[in-house]
């Protein structure tokens, strides 16, 4: 077995050292007639072996880049440079534990403090963790940080956020007995949050931009909330759009939280992701996950520790802030490397590229009949309103190997209405031949 | 002094100078490396892109106006930048990582490949079930892996990592006492004093009370003091198995009839699953649920803290209030079950708790347990089992020559040692631990689990040679023969090799720091 360094030889010397007869002998506090059940599972195999049926698996997906590929919603297709792929792989990130030894730890606790500067001067807030597992877990964990500041048991959704997200936190609010009030899907971004707002309200919770794409103007709503009493919570699906748009901060978020896999991270078919969690300094000791912090050494030279941890489960077990120990360690250093790679200047034009991309797409494809495109505003991803079932045209795109977008149904199977949406989303990966092929093949299909 | 043919000096001298202060405070191939935001440009960036037309806007009227302030360094200057950290990092690939509890085994990198390849790697989580059925495939045998080692009959796939699993599996405890009308009742869950943090604090986000049980002298639970606490308020148990004192519960079965006696659940904290895969199957000993860590048990790496996954196996009863989304076959192909009232039609999961994670779970890392798993087979997991447990005895067995474990028997895939070999020597387990960072080791997990006093866990993994146990133990052993004879100022200065000395903790939590910001204009105007 190759990953077994020890032999026959070794392994009776050290029963001999040990005293025990056989190895089994180390497990006679197992009942016996549970040691050594029967499994249905083959034998190992030889590295090419495994490589071969693996292989056959992936060779049964269409990857993104093998064609016109459109899908967005909440994960995205963008370029990764290989540098961000060789610093992730370097045995040193990628075979380290949490760094709970920072003098043999520099390394990663150095990039997750560049990691939340980052996200904070993203996200226009003040503050930032060192990761989440993904957007929507944040998303969950935000509202149950904003019901212990809050000390209030309901929760506002708006029908822009991504439905996913939403019942990720319905489910975390529930649990413990708390309303989640979810307003109805809302495809133009007319819904009227600030009426649903009252006085048990923690939190009202707004996607920007939404999961149909439109840009949403958070001031309006993060005054209603906060004359309420109530928290913001902005979501962002989409990172590169902060290199065109406003931040959630400077719109008056209290809690931004973001899908972060759209800098740095393979889609990888849905994980693994980064979450990116920021919000204001006087919140900073109610926030979940690690932090990490700056120190100095015995010699006062500048060095990086997890800190605040009598917040963690670790330290306050059952009082603590959250159960959350492992986070998104690896992806949020495929973020930092790639933003290092970007800076703004890179990330700026970036997001103009995407916008350029989804104006283009739009255009082409609401010059086919029976398509409508249904936003005013929008970034990198937009919806339209078919004249047939989106679920069908996809399908019938998917065999001509165009990846066409996601049909309301997906995302909303129990919504009659969403049966003919279909939310398209174009980055920087998409060609002007891609747009062409993708609305001569929808004119086909409808 | 011996000279080659151009006159270059090739034998080392014998001038001994320490300490020498360089000018760039570097140390040879330890190099200072400042922030990005200290030296990077703010106008500068490391990617090619073509020039936007420009020509188009539709933001609604949201454009950014005001700058990021994030620097962009070229791509040699990026490179550079993030080596030389990593270089102050210590990694499984360097040396043994001992924590105990954490598993850090070998990473094998054909995981790595395969999950790069393009039809993992660059599949959207939301394209067409028709364009994804490999994946979908992928996810259904790593899900029979699973559910064959455990011997349980259903796992959800999603949970992100070890302690989200937890909250899978409490979640479904809490759903099926709810659906028999008990939600009101049974509040209170157990978990004895050794516990991993995460559990009460699951406990606790599922909004359930916790009573803690004492551990017995032996270090495993007190079954009289656990059976006091039974009554018809216990919603379940958490139990981790083997237990966090390194040592196998071996009233396990007695503990679980006695919870399901009272009507409650028996939740097993699968972190330490790699003492006892291919050995022993869960599902034989009366668990109801439990998390297997990917990243534990299956080697995906740790990525210096994540991430992870966390599948959670559930038994007969559990099962259909396990999450959405899951796999299921049908009509000849791999089909995805979305939403509870999906799940309500197929009648598997049909009262789903609900979902946990946007999309279908950490499927990088299934791609990489599913390549580990088939590599080494059954057999070669029961093999990875047994050198574990016989790494950690051997390591056991080895050390009590000078220091103290804290129980008296055999241990299964970590050892525990106590303080009391420091005993009136002024040094203490982080001292300890700090001196062994010089010798090249990375520490055990110290002061957990909290039962034990100043405990030192060590958990070698079966990925150690007999060769790096052995120089790992003997320097363990003239550690702890240099702390009895007095050495205490060089304990507490441990350690002096690493990329820093000792940092002030307190400090950094009295005023957080947690990012950098620009020097004040007065400054910056100079």
């Amino acid at each position: 077995m190759r990953y077994l360094p020890l032999n026959d030889a070794d392994r009776r010397e050290m029963l001999k050292t040990i005293g025990a007869p056989t190895i089994d002998a180390l497990f006679d506090d197992v009942p016996d007639d549970a040691l050594h059940p029967s499994f249905e599972l083959p034998d190992h195999k030889s590295e090419f072996e495994v490589e071969r049926m693996l292989g056959a698996m992936a060779a049964k997906n269409r990857a993104a880049g093998a064609g016109p590929f459109f899908i967005g919603g909440g994960a995205y297709k963008h370029h990764i440079p290989a540098t961000v792929d060789h610093i992730i792989q370097r045995s040193e990130f990628l075979t380290a534990y949490t760094p709970y030894q920072p003098e043999i730890a520099q390394g990663t606790l150095q990039c997750l403090f560049e990691f939340q500067t980052q996200v904070a001067a993203l996200t226009g807030m003040e503050v930032a963790n060192a990761s989440m597992y993904d957007g929507s877990t944040g998303c969950g964990e935000a509202a149950l940080m904003a019901r212990r500041i809050k000390k209030r048991g309901k929760a506002l959704l708006s029908g822009g956020l991504h439905p996913h997200y939403a019942a990720v936190t319905r489910t975390a609010l529930e649990l413990i007995g708390d309303h989640v009030a979810q307003a109805p899907i809302d495809v133009n971004a007319s819904e009227d949050l600030a009426a649903m707002i009252d006085d048990e309200t923690s939190c009202v919770i707004v996607q920007t931009p939404d999961v149909f794409g439109n840009v949403r103007d958070l001031g309006p709503v993060a005054e209603a909330a906060h004359e309420k009493g109530a928290l913001l919570i902005a979501v962002v699906t989409e990172m590169v759009s902060l290199g065109a748009l406003k931040s959630p901060g400077e719109m008056g978020a209290d809690i931004v939280v973001g899908e972060g896999q759209s800098i740095g991270n393979a889609l990888s078919f849905g994980g693994p992701y980064v979450g990116l969690f920021a919000t204001r300094q006087k919140y900073m000791r109610q926030m979940p996950g690690r932090l990490c912090g700056e120190t100095v050494d015995a010699e006062g030279k500048r060095g990086f520790v997890l800190t605040l941890s009598t917040r963690e489960q670790h330290i306050r077990r059952d009082k603590a802030t959250s159960n959350i120990c492992t986070n998104s360690g690896l992806c949020a250093l495929a973020f930092t490397v790639h933003m290092t790679l970007l800076g703004e200047a890179g990330l700026r034009r970036l997001a103009a590229l995407n916008h350029e991309a989804a104006c283009k797409t739009a255009d082409a494809l609401s010059a086919v009949s029976g398509v409508e495109v249904l936003n005013t505003s929008y970034f990198n991803e937009f919806t339209l309103r078919l004249s047939k079932n989106a679920g069908e045209v996809v399908d019938a795109l998917a065999a001509q190997d165009v990846l066409a977008g996601v049909p309301g149904g997906r995302l909303w199977p129990d919504v009659p209405e969403a049966e003919n949406l279909l939310i398209v989303a174009a980055t920087e990966c998409v060609t002007d031949e891609d747009i062409a092929t993708f609305a001569a093949k929808l004119r086909e299909a409808i | 002094m011996t000279m080659n043919t151009q006159g270059r000096p090739t034998r080392a001298n014998d001038v001994m100078v320490s300490n020498v202060k360089t000018f760039t405070g570097n140390k040879a191939l330890q190099i200072e490396e400042p922030l990005i935001f200290e030296f990077g440009d703010f106008h500068g960036t490391g990617v090619d892109l073509p020039e936007p037309e420009g020509k188009t806007d539709r933001l609604g009227g949201l454009n950014r106006q005001a700058a990021v302030g994030l620097p962009g360094l070229s791509e040699p200057e990026t490179m550079r930048h993030y080596v030389r950290l990593s270089q102050k990092n210590y990694a499984i690939d360097m040396g043994p990582f001992p924590l105990g509890s954490c598993t850090m085994k070998h990473n094998p990198r054909l995981n790595e490949k395969i999950a790069r390849l393009p039809g993992f790697a660059d599949l959207h989580p939301l394209a067409p079930e028709s364009a994804a059925q490999g994946a979908l495939e992928l996810i259904d045998r790593l899900a029979f892996w699973l559910k064959e080692l455990t011997g349980m009959p259903a796992v959800a796939m999603s949970p992100k990592a070890g302690a989200h699993g937890e909250l899978c599996g409490m979640m479904a405890i809490k759903a099926a006492i709810s659906a028999r009308g008990e939600g009101d009742k049974r509040t209170h869950v157990l978990a004895p004093d050794s516990a991993h943090g995460t559990n009460p604090a699951t406990a606790a986000q599922c909004g359930f009370k916790v009573d803690s049980i004492p551990v017995d002298s032996g270090g495993r639970i007190d079954h009289e003091a656990l059976v006091e606490k039974l009554t018809d308020e216990v919603a379940g148990i958490m139990v981790t198995n083997p237990n966090t004192c390194g040592l196998f519960e071996r009233d396990i079965r007695a503990i679980a009839d006695a919870i399901h006696d009272v009507g409650g659940y028996f939740y097993c904290d699968g972190a330490n699953f790699n003492a006892i895969a291919g050995k022993v199957k869960p599902g034989d000993l009366g668990v109801d649920a439990m998390h297997l860590n990917l990243h534990k048990t299956f080697s995906t790496p740790h990525g210096g803290g994540g991430p992870g996954s966390g599948p959670t196996v559930f038994s007969e009863a559990l099962a259909p209030f396990a999450p959405v989304p899951y796999v299921v076959f049908e009509d000849g192909a791999f089909r995805l079950v979305e939403t509870r009232r999906a799940a309500k039609k197929t009648g598997q999961c049909a009262q789903s708790f609900g979902r946990m994670t946007a999309f279908h779970g950490q499927m990088g890392m299934f791609v990489r347990a599913l390549v580990y798993m088939k590599s080494h087979g059954v057999d070669g997991v029961r093999q990875a089992a047994e050198d574990a447990v016989l790494n950690a005895n051997y390591v056991l067995a080895r050390l009590k020559a000078e220091m103290t474990p804290a129980f008296k028997d055999h241990c299964m895939h970590e050892a525990l040692f106590d303080d009391h070999f420091l005993k009136d020597t002024g040094i203490e387990t982080i001292d300890f631990a700090k001196a062994m960072i010089d010798e090249g080791f990375h520490p055990m997990t110290m002061y957990f689990p909290l039962v034990v006093h100043g405990a030192m866990l060590i958990e070698p993994t079966e990925s150690e040679s007999k060769r790096e146990l052995d120089l790992f133990c003997d320097a363990l052993l003239s550690l702890a023969k240099r702390a009895k004879s007095g050495d205490v100022d060089a304990f507490k200065a441990a350690p002096v090799y690493a990329p820093r000395r000792r940092l002030d903790e307190t400090a950094a939590a009295r005023r957080p720091v947690l990012r950098w910001t620009p020097p004040a204009p007065a400054e910056a105007a100079e």
